[in-house]
């Protein structure tokens, strides 16, 4: 036997082997579907039991470990088996969601509750036009854990449905409370005798007054700029009301460069043309600038309610950082000052292939009982989706200013989705074109060009699902 | 010994074959297939829907956008990383011209050939998170080294004209110590008696690497030039942490488009998987072309 027969033969072999290897291929795509009939748990439902909760079956529950870290999870968990002891419930935390979870959601096997969030968050786009999510109406309409004569629809605060609906399906529990605005040191201010400017003159005024004393009024995490079209759609909202947002969701076309829009741009270039943003800012990410912001080198920085928490190690004692609404641009504003942007956000899910359905809607409801809410607010110094959950807790500074400018704006609070939507349009495309403009390199026309052009490219891809949200 | 054969090959053959398949070759065919689909990603649904997927992608302005950013890196960092690593293994291997005693390295060779391969020793993140605080716009070191001289500084990463070199920067220094120890390993196995020849004829330096070394390590610049250029074409991991393909694009390389369309802010596995089935064949290419461009006669020492 030579050389040249060993060769031959493996060959041979490798043929052997590739019927296997084609039966492999099929596997990606090909599993799943059929394994639907795998048994999933129902209980019967009763008055106590209204979402029909099996009481021995196990609960399998992924968090995202980030900000939050997992320890308020646990404690939802230890609630949710004090109700149902025979239950087992497998606690598992990621900071990789779409990673580790996309191939048992191709298996049809996805766990039963998943707080889809962080970087690595699956889109949420693509999970709703494969219908990979349960629908959570039953567990709006079902009573309370623990506040009497209330559904759980009831103790929601406006917005929370709204925010996790597609095409008016309710899919995603959003189970934090955020704001989102400009913040400042109290401290700071205090010390320098300023005071936060209400409107877009007295704004840039007081920007002029702070580079004089030698701070650089802004800073803003350029390698993530998308933080900046916050202020600067808020500020369009707050000129030309809520429509504004709705055009901008529901992809309507020029909706980013409606009268509003363009006003608002033009006053945001403001700060660029002036050189009231701190030098080097497009370098920086969003740990880099918060972190010069909390060390007083920039007056403003533009952020969502998690910036306390987030900032926790780097803050000095005392710092008592604020948060506060966009200023007005002026009287003919229709909304007034108070108006801030306040959204649902940390979003949870049940995959609709989860065997215990009624089990992750449980935990949700206990999640979103006056008790569950209340230890995590406790927790992680955050607010809930759950109306009234903080009171009696005692707030970090920070916090007390988010939930003050939250009850001066009330009914008056807006937001958008269209992050939510189409995660890509803000992400990349929106993102791109506010780095542009914030570091100088383009104007507010050509700015809102390049926004506008991201927003057809969405609306035009067929290959995307379009989802529509009411005025 | 006849009859001894078939276990031993069957024993070491048979497992790495299967598993080159299983881990290898299946997912290449599966992206191939993939490709063919729209698939999302999340369910067991995939429609097969031809090759509309790769006529989108020739209208994709972006996929274009961070093609042409790989091609600059491949006509950039294997010329870049491989004139370096000759350079350096050249003045460490036969640089040394004051003894007088014959071929030797500059001094300090061995302290040098450590630094050089200081960067190898360090995971590629960890190389991509010590270079962007490098490049930190306001108290890095280069910024502080600028401003200490008086100069004005760029925000590195943060401008687009300045973000695409700031990480091709970073791609050659982290490459270029394996390429000098590649390359000093095959200069000692060239014979001293040549370089002694040159050294007598009085050739300088510059000459004695441009007409002696190069040609004799010629197999070895070839190889290190298919590596480098499949580098190229991917370099997803620095990019991907160190700009995730910003500000605006300008730092975009195929591999984070890919990365992004089907894990970042996108699920379009079937879109992606096009892309990587480009990808495959780009590098495919690039290495047939090097391999065969470079093709010359093989110097064998008797």
């Amino acid at each position: 036997m030579n050389r040249r027969d060993i060769l031959r033969r493996s060959a041979a072999a490798g043929l052997l082997a590739t019927p296997a290897a084609g039966l492999l291929s099929g596997c990606a795509t090909g599993g799943g579907g059929d394994k639907n009939d795998a048994e999933t748990y129902q209980g019967t439902k009763s008055a106590q039991n209204p979402l029909g909760v099996k009481e021995d079956a196990p609960l399998e529950v992924v968090i995202f470990g980030g900000g939050f870290g997992e320890e308020y999870a646990k404690a939802h968990e230890a609630m949710y088996t004090e109700k149902y002891p025979k239950a087992k419930i497998k606690h598992s935390s990621t900071q990789e969601i779409s990673k580790t979870l996309q191939p048992r959601f191709v298996d049809g096997t996805p766990p039963d509750v998943v707080n889809n969030s962080g970087s690595g968050q699956i889109d949420f786009n693509g999970l709703v036009s494969q219908n990979a999510l349960a629908g959570l109406d039953e567990l709006l309409a079902a009573p309370s854990l623990d506040i009497p004569g209330k559904t759980v629809k009831d103790t929601l605060l406006p917005g929370a449905v709204e925010v996790g609906s597609y095409d008016g399906k309710f899919l995603v529990l959003n189970y934090t409370y955020t704001a989102y605005g400009i913040w400042h040191s109290a401290k700071l201010f205090a010390h320098r005798g300023w005071s936060y400017a209400k409107n877009w003159d007295e704004h840039i005024a007081l920007c002029k007054q702070i580079k004089a004393a030698g701070i650089a009024p802004w800073t803003y995490a350029g390698l993530h700029p998308r933080y900046m079209s916050w202020p600067l759609i808020s500020t369009a909202i707050k000129l030309g009301g809520p429509s504004v947002a709705t055009a901008i969701d529901n992809l309507e076309p020029n909706a980013w460069k409606s009268d509003s829009m363009r006003t608002a741009a033009d006053a945001w270039h403001q700060i660029v043309k002036d050189k009231f943003i701190l030098d080097g800012s497009p370098g920086l990410d969003h740990k880099q600038s918060q972190t010069a912001w909390c060390q007083g080198k920039a007056a403003f920085i533009s952020c969502g309610s998690w910036l306390e928490s987030e900032q926790k190690d780097v803050t000095p004692a005392g710092f008592n950082m604020t948060i506060a609404p966009t200023p007005s641009l002026g009287s003919g504003d229709k909304l007034p000052f108070e108006a801030i942007r306040g959204t649902a956000g940390e979003p949870f899910m049940v995959p609709a292939k989860a065997r215990n359905v009624a089990g992750g809607l449980e935990y949700f409801r206990t999640m979103l009982s006056k008790k569950g809410a209340q230890d995590f607010t406790k927790k992680v110094a955050s607010l809930t989706v759950v109306a009234g959950a903080s009171e009696g807790v005692e707030l970090p500074y920070g916090l007390s200013t988010v939930v003050k400018a939250l009850d001066a704006s009330g009914a008056n609070g807006f937001n958008w989705v269209y992050n939510n939507f189409y995660r890509k349009l803000e992400r990349n495309l929106v993102d791109a074109a506010c780095g542009e403009f914030f570091s100088g390199r383009i104007g507010p026309a050509e700015f809102l060009e390049q926004c506008q052009k991201g927003a057809d490219s969405i609306a035009q891809d067929s290959s995307i699902k379009k989802y529509k949200r009411a005025a | 010994m006849k009859h001894g054969k078939w276990p031993l090959i069957v024993t070491f053959l048979v497992p790495p074959v299967l598993l080159y398949l299983v881990f290898v070759v299946s997912p290449y065919l599966q992206a191939f297939q993939i490709s063919t689909t729209d698939w999302l990603g999340y369910s067991a649904d995939a429609n097969p829907v031809g090759l509309a997927n790769f006529k989108a992608l020739w209208h994709d302005d972006y996929v274009w956008n961070a093609l042409k950013n790989n091609v600059i890196l491949l006509a950039l960092v294997p010329v870049l990383t491989i004139v370096l690593g000759l350079f350096f293994a050249t003045m460490l291997a036969l640089g040394g011209r004051k003894g007088s005693a014959g071929v030797t390295g500059v001094r300090g060779g061995a302290l040098y050939r450590t630094v050089y391969f200081f960067p190898q020793v360090l995971s590629v993140v960890i190389i991509a998170l010590l270079w962007k605080e490098v490049y930190h716009p306001n108290k890095g070191l280069l910024t502080s080294a600028l401003h200490g001289l008086g100069l004005p500084s760029p925000t590195w990463l943060g401008d687009p004209a300045t973000a695409f070199w700031c990480v091709l920067a970073v791609m050659v220094w982290s490459n270029v110590g394996f390429y000098v120890v590649l390359f000093g390993a095959a200069m000692s196995a060239v014979p001293k008696e040549i370089y002694e020849a040159v050294l007598l004829d009085g050739a300088s330096r510059f000459t004695t690497l441009r007409r002696v070394t190069l040609p004799l390590l010629w197999d070895t610049v070839q190889v290190a030039w298919v590596y480098l250029a499949i580098f190229a074409l991917d370099g997803f991991i620095l990019v991907q942490l160190m700009t995730n393909g910003g500000p605006n694009f300008s730092t975009d390389v195929i591999g984070v488009r890919m990365y992004d369309t089907a894990f970042g802010s996108e699920t379009k596995f079937g879109y992606a998987s096009a892309i990587g089935v480009v990808m495959f064949f780009l590098t495919l290419s690039v290495a047939v072309l090097s391999l065969r461009i470079g093709r010359r006669e093989r110097i064998e020492y008797s």
